[in-house]
Formats: C-alpha cells, sequence, structure tokens
C-alpha cells in the first residue's frame, strides 16, 4: 500500500517551502545581522498577530469558505480599543471618549472585551449571510470589509489615534521575566486552544467535515449552518484580539489600519497546507505559513529590496502557493 | 435486400473492468418508426445508446446507418450522420435564451468588419422557424428557463430537427411531464413519424408503448431477449421478457426476526412537488427488512429522503413507536433513531478528504463528550471495532476514505449507523457498485442488525437483491405506494406488474 514518494511529490507538497528556506539561507548568509537576536524576535513580535488572525481565517477555509473582512475589523478593533485608552492628560483626545474617567488595569481587559463583542457582531452577520441566505463568502465578506471599514470611518472620522495609556502599551511591549514577550505568549496560547479546538472538540471534527462535504455532514445530522457561525463569530473575535494587540505594539492607530491582513492571512493559510478545496487543516500548518511569509518579508527587506518590488514578490509567492496546493488534488483524479 | 433499416446496430457487445455490461446485443430500427428499447434498471439501455453515440467504445459489434456501416467516435460525429440524442435530464443552460440554447457550439456568424459575431437575427429567425415546425410558439428570445421541463424537452426535439436528425432517442421523455405535456409531446412523435423519423423511445411505461411504439426490443442483464411488433406481444409477455432470470442463491440463510411493534409509521406523506411522492403511507416493525422496489423515478428515495429531514413535506405524519414526530432535518432524524446511507456515496455520504476515523465517527459524537472535550480515545476504540467487525480493508484509521474501494466505503458509512446506533436504517441501495463479496458481508451485516432487534428499510433496484432480502417488499410507481406483498409472496413479476401500474 505504501506509495513511493517522488521528487515531484516533495517539490508540490513543499516547493514554497524549500524555496523560501533557502531565501533565508541565503539572505543570513549575505546579511549576517539577519540571524541576530533582536532580528528574530522582531520577526515574532509580527507573526504574533498575523498568526492569530490567520488561525480566525483558517476555520472559514477549511469549511470552503474565507473572510475578507478580516483586515478590516483589525483595524476597526485597534481603533475601538485606542478611543478608550488614551492617557487621561493626553491633550489630542478623541472627543467622543475623551469624558472616560481614568479607569484602573482592568479597564484594559474590558476595553479588549468590547472590541471583540463589536467584531463579533460582524462575524455573527458574515456567519447568517453565508449559511442562512447562501450567499458566497467571498462575496458576503467583501460587502462586509466595505461595511467595517465605512463604520470605522464615520466612527474615527479618519483620524489618527494616539497617546495610548502605558498599561495597554504595555501589552505588547512588556515581557514576561523580561524575556517572553506577552505577545508572544498570548499567541502561543490562541495557537494551543486553537488546536485543541480543532482536533479535541465535536465544533473541530463539524468544521473538518462540512469542509469535506457540506451535504454528507448535514445527512450525517452536523448541524452546518450554526458550525458555519461558530466559526466565523470565532474568527471575528480573532481579528478583535489581534487589532487590540497591534495597536497596542504601534502605539497608536488608524483607520488604515490592518488593511490587507486579510490576503496575508489566507496565504498564510494556504502556504501552510490549508486547501482551499476545504476540509484539510491544521494549526501547525497555520503557524509555519504565517512564519514563512513573515521571514520572507523580512529577508527582502534585509537584502534591500525596495519595498514596491517586496509586494510584487509576495503576490507571486502567493499564487505560486495556490497553483501548487491544487497540483495536489487534481493528481488524485 | 429484404428490409431496410435506418439503424441496424449487431452483436454489440462492452465490457468495464470486472462486468459484462452488454453482451450481443442486437438492435434494428425500421424508418419512420417509433422503437421501444425496454429492460429494467442496469439491463444495459443506456450503455448501449452510450455506444451508439460514441461516448463508450464497444468491444464488438458493428454500426449501418441506413445500410452504410459507420464508425462513430464521439457525439459529435453521431450528429453529422443525423443522430440525435434528448436527454433523460436535460443540460440546458436556463439563463440563456432559447435560440442560444439550440444554436449553442454552432451559432450563425457574420462579419462587422474585421470581425466575427454571431448573427443573432438569422439565429432567431431560424430556431422560431423550428419551433414552429413542432407545432411550440415560443419566443426563440426567452430565456430557456422560463419554459417548464417538458417545453424544454420539445426545445430539445426542435434542436434535433433542426439539425436534420433521421433518427432521435428518447431517453425516459415523459418521467417529468405532466399528461397535458404528455400528449403534446405525443402530437410531435407522431408528427415526426409521419415525416419519416425515426426514434428509439426509451421507458418503462407500458401504456405509453402501446400508445406510441410500433417496435420493442427488450434487453436484460446487458443480453438481448428479442424485437416484436408491439401488436403481437403481450403486456405481460413484456414484463415476463424483462424479467425473466434465475434467482442466485447469493444471500446468507435468515430467519424472520420480526415482532409485532410497529417502530416507523408513515401515514399519507406527501412531497411539496406535485410530481414527486403522494399520499405515501406504510408500517416497519422491529426486526423487519423492509424492501422498498420500483423503477427509476418511482420516487423512492425521495420518499425515505423526505423521511429522513433531508426534503420538504407538504402535508403527512411520521410516527415513531406511536408517537408523531417533527423532522426538519437530518439531525432531527438522528436524534429520534433513524440513520441513513443514502443512494449518493459520493454525493451525501462520505467525507472524502478525511481519514476513516473521522468518517465512522461523525453522527455520533455527541455521546463521545464530556460537554465540552471528545473522548478521542473511546472513539478511536469504537472505530477498531468496527473496522474489525465489517472487515474493512484499510492500512489504518487515519487513511482518507476517498482512497479505498467503493465497497470498503460503504462499510465505513455502515459503520458510521452502527456506532450511532440507530432503531430504524435506511438503505438507499445499500450494495450499488459494490463487487460481490463485499455485498454479501453487507447483507450479513443487515441480518445481524435484525436479529438484534432493529428494523431496516431497504431501496432496491435490484430486483433478486429486494426479494432475497426482504420480509415484506413495498411497491412504488410514480410516487405512490402501489403494492405491499409478504416476499415470500412476491415474485419478479408480481412486483414488476406493481412497478409499472399507472392507472390506478
Amino acid at each position: 500500500m505504501k506509495k513511493k514518494i517522488t521528487l515531484q511529490d516533495i517539490l508540490i507538497n513543499y516547493g514554497i517551502i524549500i524555496v523560501l528556506v533557502l531565501l533565508v539561507v541565503f539572505t543570513g548568509i549575505m546579511r549576517p545581522t539577519f540571524f541576530t537576536w533582536r532580528n528574530i524576535s522582531s520577526i515574532m513580535l509580527n507573526v504574533a498577530p498575523r498568526f492569530i488572525i490567520a488561525l480566525g481565517v483558517s476555520g472559514c477555509l477549511i469549511t470552503k469558505g474565507t473572510d475578507l473582512s478580516a483586515g478590516r475589523a483589525v483595524g476597526l478593533a485597534a481603533c475601538i480599543s485606542g478611543t478608550l485608552l488614551q492617557k487621561a492628560d493626553y491633550s489630542g483626545r478623541f472627543a467622543l471618549t475623551s469624558g472616560l474617567p481614568n479607569f484602573g488595569s482592568w479597564w484594559v481587559l474590558i476595553v479588549l472585551l468590547i472590541s471583540m463583542a463589536v467584531c463579533a457582531i460582524f462575524g455573527l452577520i458574515n456567519g447568517v449571510v453565508i449559511s442562512y441566505l447562501n450567499v458566497p463568502a467571498f462575496i458576503g465578506t467583501l460587502g462586509m470589509q466595505l461595511i467595517v471599514y465605512g463604520i470605522c470611518l464615520v466612527y474615527t472620522n479618519a483620524t489618527p489615534i494616539g497617546g495610548y495609556r502605558n498599561d495597554y502599551t504595555g501589552v505588547a511591549t512588556g515581557k514576561l521575566f523580561d524575556l517572553l514577550p506577552y505577545l508572544f505568549i498570548i499567541a502561543v496560547i490562541v495557537g494551543i486552544a486553537f488546536w485543541f479546538l480543532y482536533n479535541m472538540t465535536p465544533h473541530g471534527k463539524y468544521m473538518y467535515a462540512i469542509g469535506g462535504n457540506p451535504q454528507a455532514a448535514e445527512v450525517s445530522g452536523v448541524n452546518v449552518k450554526k458550525t458555519l457561525i461558530a466559526i466565523y463569530v470565532l474568527a471575528a473575535m480573532m481579528y478583535a484580539l489581534a487589532g487590540f494587540l497591534l495597536g497596542a505594539k504601534a502605539g497608536g492607530s488608524s483607520v488604515n489600519m490592518g488593511q490587507g491582513y486579510e490576503l496575508e492571512a489566507i496565504a498564510a493559510c494556504t502556504i501552510g497546507g490549508v486547501s482551499v478545496n476545504g476540509g484539510v487543516g491544521r494549526v501547525t500548518g497555520v503557524l509555519v505559513g504565517v512564519l514563512v511569509f513573515e521571514l520572507l518579508k523580512s529577508a527582502l527587506q534585509f537584502l534591500g529590496v525596495e519595498t514596491n518590488y517586496q509586494y510584487i514578490v509576495q503576490g507571486f509567492v502567493i499564487i505560486v502557493s495556490i497553483a501548487l496546493d491544487i497540483r495536489k488534488y487534481i493528481q488524485k483524479k | 435486400m429484404a428490409e431496410e433499416y435506418r439503424l441496424e446496430m449487431e452483436n454489440v457487445s462492452k465490457s468495464f473492468p470486472g462486468v459484462k455490461a452488454l453482451d450481443g446485443i442486437h438492435l434494428k430500427v425500421r424508418p419512420g418508426t417509433v422503437h421501444a428499447l425496454m429492460g429494467e434498471n442496469g439491463a444495459g439501455k443506456s450503455t448501449l445508446m452510450k455506444c451508439l453515440f460514441g461516448i463508450y467504445k464497444m468491444d464488438t459489434g458493428s454500426v449501418k446507418i441506413d445500410g452504410q456501416p459507420v464508425v462513430i467516435n464521439n457525439p459529435d460525429e453521431a450528429l453529422h450522420l443525423g443522430l440525435a440524442m434528448v436527454h433523460q435530464e436535460l443540460q440546458p443552460i436556463p439563463e440563456r435564451s432559447i435560440s442560444e440554447n439550440m444554436y449553442l457550439g454552432r451559432y450563425p456568424l457574420t462579419k462587422i468588419g474585421p470581425f466575427q459575431v454571431v448573427d443573432h437575427k438569422k439565429m432567431n429567425e431560424e430556431a422560431e422557424k423550428w419551433l414552429r415546425d413542432v407545432k411550440m410558439n415560443f419566443d426563440p428570445r426567452a430565456k430557456l428557463g422560463t419554459l417548464s421541463i417538458g417545453q424544454m424537452q420539445s426545445v430539445e426535439i426542435a434542436k434535433a430537427v433542426s439539425m436534420n436528425a433521421k433518427l432521435i432517442i428518447l431517453d425516459e421523455p415523459t418521467s417529468s411531464l405532466t399528461d397535458n405535456e404528455v400528449e403534446a409531446l405525443f402530437r410531435i412523435i407522431n408528427d415526426l413519424r409521419d415525416r419519416g423519423v425515426s426514434m428509439i423511445y426509451i421507458s418503462h411505461k407500458m401504456a405509453e408503448i402501446r400508445q406510441i411504439a410500433d417496435d420493442i426490443t427488450i434487453m436484460r442483464d446487458g443480453t438481448y431477449v428479442g424485437t416484436w411488433r408491439v401488436e403481437d406481444i403481450t403486456d405481460e409477455g413484456i414484463v415476463k421478457n424483462m424479467v425473466g432470470r434465475e434467482l442466485t442463491n447469493v444471500y446468507p440463510p435468515k430467519d424472520d426476526y420480526r415482532t409485532d411493534e410497529v417502530v416507523l409509521e408513515v401515514k399519507d406523506l406527501c412531497s411539496i412537488h406535485d410530481r414527486s411522492f403522494q399520499n405515501c403511507s406504510f408500517q416497519l416493525r422491529r426486526g423487519e427488512i423492509l424492501g422498498f422496489g420500483g423503477l427509476v423515478g418511482a420516487q423512492r428515495t425521495e420518499l425515505m429522503e423526505a423521511i429522513f429531514g433531508m426534503r420538504n413535506i407538504r402535508s403527512g405524519e411520521v410516527r415513531i413507536k406511536g408517537q408523531k414526530v417533527e423532522i426538519h432535518k437530518p439531525d432531527d432524524a438522528i436524534k429520534n433513531g433513524i440513520g441513513m446511507i443514502t443512494e449518493d456515496r459520493r454525493g451525501t455520504g462520505i467525507l472524502g478528504v478525511l481519514s476513516i476515523a473521522d468518517n465512522v465517527g461523525i453522527s455520533s459524537l455527541r455521546n463521545y463528550t464530556n460537554g465540552f472535550m471528545l473522548d478521542l480515545g473511546k472513539i478511536e476504540n469504537v472505530v477498531q471495532e468496527n473496522v474489525k467487525k465489517l472487515s474493512i480493508k484499510t492500512p489504518s484509521s487515519k487513511t482518507q476514505i476517498q482512497s479505498l474501494s467503493g465497497g470498503n466505503q460503504q462499510k465505513v458509512i455502515i459503520a458510521r449507523w452502527l456506532a450511532n446506533n440507530p432503531d430504524i436504517l435506511i438503505m438507499d441501495e445499500p450494495t450499488r457498485g459494490i463487487d460481490v463479496g463485499a455485498k454479501y458481508e453487507i447483507y450479513q451485516i443487515m441480518i445481524d442488525l435484525v436479529k438484534s432487534g432493529k428494523s431496516i428499510i431497504m431501496i432496491s433496484s435490484e430486483m433478486p437483491e429486494l426479494l432475497g432480502m426482504s420480509n415484506r417488499i413495498i411497491v412504488m410507481c410514480a410516487g405512490h405506494v402501489t403494492g405491499d406483498l409478504e416476499s415470500r409472496d412476491a415474485t419478479q413479476e408480481t412486483v414488476m406488474q406493481y412497478a409499472t401500474q399507472f392507472n390506478q
């Protein structure tokens, strides 16, 4: 029964990762500073929020959907968090929330929950539109992308937000025992939670079943609509968490925060082996995908590739990785 | 020449791996006649037509058209030789106009400057002319989707006529038509016959054959039975020739495990679609294997899918152990102790890219959770137990189900329901596309189930299986229950009689 693994199989399955590993090694040789602790930890801090976003999107992809509203939801959450967590004595305080009293540190957590709750509403709408109204996820979430962006513009009036409280920015900049960044720890916890959800709970099994064959899942007694809604709500809450963290990390935010992150997340998932045909995808794969994508960006920077060209390379990587992914299924016919 | 034929197919044979689908078939169609092609489900009618159109390559045999030997390699060549087929399931493009559908792939072209463009004016005029030719007054610019199925069929026939077809194959043309539409279709057929067009008419409906056909050829299990003038053969003769085979003993021995307890009662169930099942009632008892017989299109699958919550009903009720239940989705049925193995294993059965373990577990996960977390160890035990019990041949329980053979896939689906442990298991064509050895094993599983007090509903289009496995047989025809017989009293002939009984 054991099939011989050919070179072609290896190239199709791991081609993009092999190329990127070579690129990283090449960069390390050309630019020795690439492998310094400083750069590696900076990559890690970039990976953390993107990993959280990609985990959210992965559920949508595994069920043959997608979520194009992810990036804008990240931006909205960053703006909501920012406006609620400015320093009391900051001169440019956001008008609408300037009357808020200077709450204690517990307020940071409450703001996170508020952001997650707001985004969850949009996720709920996404889920209902996709499952009950049968709108293709691509279109439904494309519409939601515009709606969320519009709401963010209306809310902030397109003004940049800054002057954050130290206990808020500390969430992103702080380190446990002066060593492990909180951001890193949070991403690890979320990753473990998703691994648990995908592998150990009925919800996870139902998700894979829907991705494998939604009709068969329904016949097997899976509540397809409920499961889909739960997936989109959870995804939106992850965008909120990521937006909250990105705002803290940057120390400010604007309506453009998170723009295009949904595409990066989809690309990362696909590179990490989440199948666009549904039913396949692992948390570890998502991590590898995000890591590879961030390494690519950093390597290009170190090699001195101009930012504008970096986009071209990234786009190229996305297309090639999906083309390779599709090959796996064409072969089986 | 003694007699001229429009089409002569002689000694046609076709094998697929492991099956001889056609074995020495003859079909001779006279010019300007309607030739009925009859046979049970799986007799090889469609395969024969596919060989004629070059979709399948025949292993042996010859085809002559108007006395000229021809070799047809694909449907396009068949078209050029004057053969056209009106399919059982039409494949039109409903969002485009009638004329575009008629001229698909052969649009009349004209030139605007250097550009070749579609000549819409000419196309519409031509289409209108041909539609009038078959007595249809549609605007060819209207979307095809606005027509009824019967009207679409007329458009297909008009298309065939427009291509100068000398021989039109009508595959179950009336299966989804109303009486009025059937009448209109017959007028068109009669008109075409008068103009010298030959037609092959594939149908199960005895009354229609009497009304429309001149000759009749009967096939059985891929073999040629004979050809008659319609007036030379009785209805009983047709049925006898269609089914006349010996029952072979491929069924495990079994006792009657039935009790008096009625576990499922269906009363006057009506589909929301007029042409689907109507006023269907039956009872299922504990320990019973209840067979459902009938021809393709009898709506047996639709009825079962409605009971299982996959389709909507307009009226009627379902009672389980005397209690009226409301079933709106499969999950409701499962909670009421019903399981369902669907006919379309690929479409609604297997979760292709998932592992065998996941495929087995999916229906019963709620039994293995402490509210939040799954007991994966327990699930794996259940999976292993069933893989062993059903002797599923697989390297491991982590193997993707789509890499297994059809028989093993089916056993995995059965394992899914054994794990769920329903009181009532509906099996729709449980052994379709499965080799003989696996079939026997599935029959044994069914017997073990009823022995342990479960009840089974089995839809089967294979007569020997239906007679060999069922305790009782319900026969359906055109959406109605037409027969309810103890299997010891049933013969292939009686079942076929009920299955073709249309004027009740």
